[in-house]
């Protein structure tokens, strides 16, 4: 591609000065990054009451207070989900780069785009002021009637909440209509990457479910001021109507999580694979599924609840059915990879840790998809290894194949790929070590969510937390080694991995119009050992 | 007159013009899921205690309700006019029908803050606050609970919309919209038929069920 050589240093990053060129700004990269650098405070915020949560389970007997404890798992589970896991991939990653996986300059509404970043500041803000206050003990799902009758700042951690779903209300109405009427020419709905068949799919669960835990956590604050009654018994209100409407946003929230993470590791392993993916049309179609099927499921998070046999059984056979378009899914990416000519870069060796661990993920949820199973098995911590296998071992093990792989894109620079092997290996072996016990401290009957436990649970629970150790060592040299590389990293060429969509025809770091002209999209995403370039020529 | 720019990222005014029309209809989507959460509460307490439900309907007043509805279907009205009278570069004949929407809305508020003043003064209120000794059923606060979430949530939306149709105006008066480039108007135009239709539902469900 053709650019003016004087034009090379001018990029996003550096086409304007200043803290208010970027508070101000409407590129779409820079509040990506904006959002990367939000998010990714709020991991390590998060990250830290996960270690004060497995320090108290160090061993029998208290470290901290009840309270204490109960405020700082509560911390960690609302941080990691509200404020860091279900944003971090589509605000960041995918503000940065849909636009430019289709060909456009920005998105549909870069002013809606930048409020939205404002919304979320504001949201997690509230949250933080909730832990200032005094923190919040009802655990991150804010069940009734306990989260009624607390004394703790649930109302300022809902109004968090709340706030957070308009964010991404806004982001996921962006994206949509981005991708609907801003793809380049030639850019047909069948040649646009996976990751966007995934950012697409995310956005439309974000649209439909997020305005329902709005209401939820309006009601909530409202029945804590005026004791309206639809969720406390006392006055003749249903705790179980609150699961509910919890879960029919929060589970397909597990969605809004996962299928992000699915479209970057079709991303990776197609690039480090050096083949087009395999089964592409399934391999996009199964993400509108996935989003499709999210929304009829909410109910197994109620098995033991008192809702109706029927309702169980049904509940019971529908999650199942998710079952078929994740197995699509990692079937095709394992079908890529055959005979594929595999490099073990930093990004490769995330993609294949995810596809480990979310693959041990998916199937203990399959476990508790069955009734009686799940009855056994209800809030142990069985629960806990099977979300974090899917959550940690899915959607973060993807977000930082993401991240290393487009690191050089997005900030012109590499970070040194021996650490980065190093930081993976740290993470990989600390998860098994701080989840795989936990399978069998559930199965021992180990219920969760106490701050204390039996003697004979001890050696399980020192193992997973000195794999905590293990996870957090591995985070922590990451985040030094991005940091270090924005100053020091080796200069990144336009294509340092050989991929085949869009993003890779551009400088990096891009610049402010992301293209200079216009690209004509005359083929698919993954046209390895075919064609030389995509896009323009 | 004030020449309008197509932003950068879009090749034409047409796009633009998609675009937003698309974005809107999404989040009006969301807007009914919102509500929606508020409709489900209501069908499950109205199938719990239905019997209450009908005798507390029965304090609602059905004559302000109904003008209500009436009042707001002449400002979905007078708001199609507007966006037809603007695509026809009649600004002034389009600004006199935004008008008319902002007063038709304010009407709609001004009636309700006396059906709310009127409930507070009989001590019909939500939960806790409940103290109207008239009904006898015991949990008939849950009614006014969503009485009032309900066409809260609904009234808010009609504040939001007041603000929206006062801000079209404006610009409108300056003469910024036309054949040309209408999109505001026919934003403010779709978002505020969705404030009617909801209330639409609100009245039969809430005022005639008695």
């Amino acid at each position: 591609m053709a650019y003016d050589s004087n034009d090379h240093h001018k990029n996003y990053i550096n086409a304007e000065k200043g803290i208010w060129s970027w508070m101000t700004t409407l590129d779409h990269k820079r509040i990506g990054v904006m959002y990367l650098f939000a998010t990714m405070f709020f991991f390590a915020v998060g990250g830290i009451f996960a270690m004060l949560v497995r320090l108290e389970l160090f061993k029998p007997g208290p470290f901290f207070s009840p309270d204490t404890y109960n405020k700082f798992f509560t911390l960690h589970g609302a941080i990691m989900v509200f404020m860091f896991i279900i944003p971090i991939i589509p605000a960041a990653l995918g503000n940065f780069f849909l636009p430019i996986q289709i060909g456009a300059k920005d998105v549909a509404f870069p002013r809606l785009n930048l409020l939205s970043w404002y919304i979320f500041v504001t949201g997690s803000l509230l949250l933080v002021f909730s832990i200032v206050s005094g923190g919040v003990d009802t655990g991150w799902t804010f069940y009734t009637p306990y989260s009624i009758r607390t004394a703790t700042s649930v109302i300022l951690a809902t109004l968090g909440v709340f706030v957070l779903g308009f964010s991404g209300i806004l982001t996921g109405l962006n994206f949509v209509t981005t991708i609907h009427k801003l793809r380049a020419p030639g850019m047909t709905f069948h040649r646009m990457p996976l990751f966007l068949w995934a950012i697409y799919a995310t956005a439309i669960i974000q649209v439909l479910a997020t305005p329902v835990i709005g209401i939820t956590t309006a009601l909530l604050v409202m029945e804590r001021v005026l004791h309206i009654g639809f969720f406390d018994p006392k006055l003749g209100g249903d705790p179980v109507l609150f699961q509910h409407f919890f879960w029919f946003y929060s589970h397909p929230a597990v969605y809004i999580m996962i299928l992000p993470g699915m479209g970057i590791v079709s991303e990776v392993i197609t690039a480090f694979s050096k083949k087009h993916i395999f089964g592409y049309h399934a391999v996009a179609y199964s993400s509108l599924a996935i989003a499709g099927i999210s929304f009829i499921v909410w109910g197994h998070h109620m098995f033991v609840s008192s809702q109706s046999p029927l309702a169980n059984f049904l509940f019971s056979l529908l999650t199942m059915l998710v079952a078929i378009p994740t197995a699509i899914k990692v079937f095709n990416w394992t079908a890529t990879m055959y005979k594929g000519s595999i490099s073990l870069k930093t990004p490769m060796l995330y993609a294949l840790s995810f596809l480990f661990l979310f693959t041990i993920g998916g199937l203990t949820g399959l476990f508790l998809a069955a009734i009686s199973v799940d009855v056994h098995l209800h809030d142990t911590y069985f629960i806990v290894a099977h979300f974090h296998y899917v959550m940690m071992g899915g959607t973060v093990m993807g977000l930082l194949a993401g991240l290393h792989y487009w690191w050089p894109k997005m900030f012109g620079r590499m970070y040194p790929e021996k650490w980065g092997k190093l930081s993976c290996a740290l993470t990989f072996i600390g998860f098994n070590l701080t989840f795989f016990t936990q399978f069998w401290l559930g199965k021992m009957g180990m219920p969760r969510r106490y701050h204390d436990y039996l003697p004979e649970y001890t050696p399980l629970n020192i193992a997973s937390t000195v794999g905590s150790w293990f996870i957090g060592a591995g985070m922590l040299i990451m985040f030094i080694y991005f940091i270090w590389s924005l100053f020091k990293g080796k200069r990144a060429s336009e294509n340092p991995w050989g991929g085949k969509t869009l993003e890779w025809t551009i400088e990096s770091p891009p610049t402010t119009h992301n293209f200079h002209k216009e690209p004509v999209i005359t083929t698919g995403p993954y046209e390895y050992g075919e064609l030389k370039t995509t896009g323009e020529a | 007159m004030a020449e309008h720019v197509v932003p950068h990222h879009f090749h034409s005014a047409e796009q633009a013009f998609e675009s937003s029309k698309l974005g809107l209809w999404l989040f009006l989507v969301t807007e009914i899921l919102l509500f929606g959460g508020l409709f489900v509460t209501y069908i499950i307490y109205r199938a719990m205690y239905p019997d209450m439900f009908h005798e507390a309907s029965h304090h609602l007043n059905r004559p302000l309700g109904f003008v209500n509805t009436l009042v707001l279907i002449c400002s979905s009205f007078t708001m199609a006019m507007a966006v037809n009278k603007t695509q026809h570069n009649k600004s002034n004949r389009a600004s006199q029908y935004l008008l008319l929407t902002l007063m038709f809305a304010a009407t709609f508020m001004v009636i309700k803050y006396f059906e709310y003043m009127h409930k507070f003064h009989d001590g019909l209120l939500p939960g806790a606050h409940f103290t109207n000794t008239e009904i006898t059923h015991p949990k008939a606060d849950l009614f006014f609970s969503l009485y009032f979430m309900m066409t809260g949530l609904h009234g808010t939306h009609v504040l939001v919309g007041m603000g929206l149709i006062l801000w079209v105006l404006i610009r409108s008066n300056r003469g910024h919209f036309g054949s040309h480039y209408s999109t505001p108007v026919e934003l403010t135009g779709i978002y505020w038929h969705l404030v009617d239709l909801i209330w639409i539902y609100l009245f039969p469900l809430l005022y005639l069920i008695g």
